[in-house]
């Protein structure tokens, strides 16, 4: 067919007038848009008011669907399970063995060190929980990884709170409406979290990839200290994530850069906890001077007794 | 007598809510995204631009030069863009189709599915550049699924305006 061409508007002054006006409509809205981009480059949680709106009007909305949704989503794998059944029992048996003999390691491990902890005066870091809540739609379109949780600041959630599950760490807070808010998930490629390896201690921190694994690069430069199937937990350098909360576990090595699978999957979590934002703890040397021999030998993460 | 305009103003009601089906249909494609479904890729493609597209497509009459202001602010609201970049780039989209049409001596589907293919494309970049300039993060290879799934679902999205069109123009 061909091309139907301009919409001329004839010789009549009234539409031509009318058709000119659009365009002017069209071009200055178009700049108000770029302004508003322009207004969030320099100042991108201007608008979090608006967004904490939006989502206590959608976060309802999404709710309604969710619990359906997570229970479809739980059907593949009820199949799945069925299929390979007795080669998965067999598996799990022979890795209950293992899990067993481990956790009374790991029990006795954890009585010592209660008792190496009670002697040079250190607490774990509090763990509160501000709110419960389920995590309910998230950015499906856009690039930025982030998720509806639905709590907000009738529950005391603000922006900049750490986000968990039961699994490990899921993100931060972004902005926070009265009933619901935005979570930056760890996946997000804004989302840098500080971390370090289980097995050493060796400080890292991950970057999100927006495909849902996150990137670990090591703090140490030139040694390549990552190996396939190291668990990363948070270090609570620099405040906001609390020290110790697990966040992914290493599947590919690049040399001294790595992939990680985070070990939370917003996608399946029923709840998500908010805590409150990290502070790491201010040393009082008059008191811990003379009890710690060696300061540089203590595990991050752990707050000293005021 | 009365009855008669009693009919008449009820069918003219009836015509007013049907004109509104091509806006409805915008709007329920931004809607899309409250999907409760927590993704860890962008996966959805811009539903809907594409619908508001489809519909340019199929009546290059129907939308106002400035249509892209109210439904791309709406799209940002709901989608979580940075808010003002679908105002920008959805004018930018009809502008630019706007003046290819004068431009172009012929028309048909596949020349209509390229055009699309492009401003799809067109859009799924600039927004991610927006948003890495408010705070985000080059994000590249996660999002040729998505403009895949975009260049594949558009020809769907012309069936299903070209029949809620049969729909609004019957009576």
């Amino acid at each position: 067919m061909a091309s139907e061409g301009s919409k001329r508007p004839g010789f009549s002054r009234r539409a031509r007038f009318g058709l000119f006006a659009g365009y002017v409509v069209a071009i200055t809205g178009a700049l108000i848009g770029a302004g508003l981009v322009i207004i969030a480059i320099f100042d991108p949680q201007g608008f979090a008011s608006i967004r904490g709106g939006v989502s206590d009007v959608t976060a309802p909305i999404s709710s309604t669907g969710r619990g359906a949704v997570q229970s479809g989503g739980r059907i593949d794998d009820y199949i799945a399970n069925w299929w390979n059944a007795g080669q998965q029992n067999a598996d799990l048996r022979a890795e209950l063995e293992i899990a067993r003999r481990q956790l009374i390691e790991a029990r006795a491990t954890d009585l010592e060190n209660r008792r190496l902890r009670e002697l040079v005066n250190l607490i774990e870091g509090e763990t509160e929980t501000l709110a419960t809540a389920r995590l309910v739609n998230s950015s499906l379109t856009s690039t930025r990884r982030t998720a509806t949780l639905f709590a907000g600041r009738n529950q005391g959630v603000m922006s900049g709170q750490p986000v968990r599950a039961a699994d490990g760490l899921v993100g931060r807070i972004i902005d926070s409406g009265r009933t619901a808010s935005r979570v930056l998930l760890l996946t997000d490629r804004s989302n840098i979290v500080p971390v370090k390896l289980t097995r050493d201690g060796t400080p890292a921190f991950t970057t999100g990839r927006g495909d849902g694994s996150v990137e670990v690069r090591s703090l140490e430069a030139g040694r390549n200290s990552f190996e396939e199937g190291d668990i990363l937990v948070t270090s609570g350098t620099g405040g906001i994530y609390p020290p110790n909360v697990p966040v992914a576990v290493i599947t590919r090595v690049f040399g001294d850069t790595a992939l990680a699978m985070p070990l939370a999957n917003p996608a399946a979590l029923d709840f998500a906890i908010v805590q409150p934002a990290y502070e790491p703890p201010v040393e009082e040397t008059e008191t811990s001077e003379d009890i710690e021999p060696d300061d540089s030998d203590l595990a991050p993460g752990f707050s000293e007794t005021p | 007598m009365t009855r008669l305009h009693a009919a008449d103003e009820n069918l003219a009601l009836v015509r007013a809510q049907l004109s509104l089906i091509p806006s409805a249909s915008v709007v329920a494609g931004s809607l899309v995204c409250l999907v409760p479904l927590v993704a860890q890729a962008p996966i959805l493609p811009p539903i809907a631009l594409m619908i508001f597209l489809a519909w340019r497509f199929l009546r290059p009459e129907i939308w106002p030069i400035w249509a892209g202001l109210p439904f791309g602010l709406f799209d940002d609201l709901i989608s979580g863009s940075p808010i003002g970049s679908g105002m920008l780039l959805w004018t930018i989209i009809l502008l630019t189709l706007d003046f290819a049409v004068n431009r172009a001596m012929w028309r048909d589907y596949w020349i209509d599915w390229l055009a699309a293919t492009g401003a799809l494309i067109f859009y799924i970049m600039a927004d991610m550049v927006l948003t890495v300039l408010t705070g985000g993060g080059w994000v590249f290879v996660p999002l040729l699924p998505q403009i895949a799934a975009a260049i594949l679902l558009f020809p769907l999205c012309l069936r299903l305006c070209a029949r809620l069109d049969r729909r609004r123009l019957t009576l």
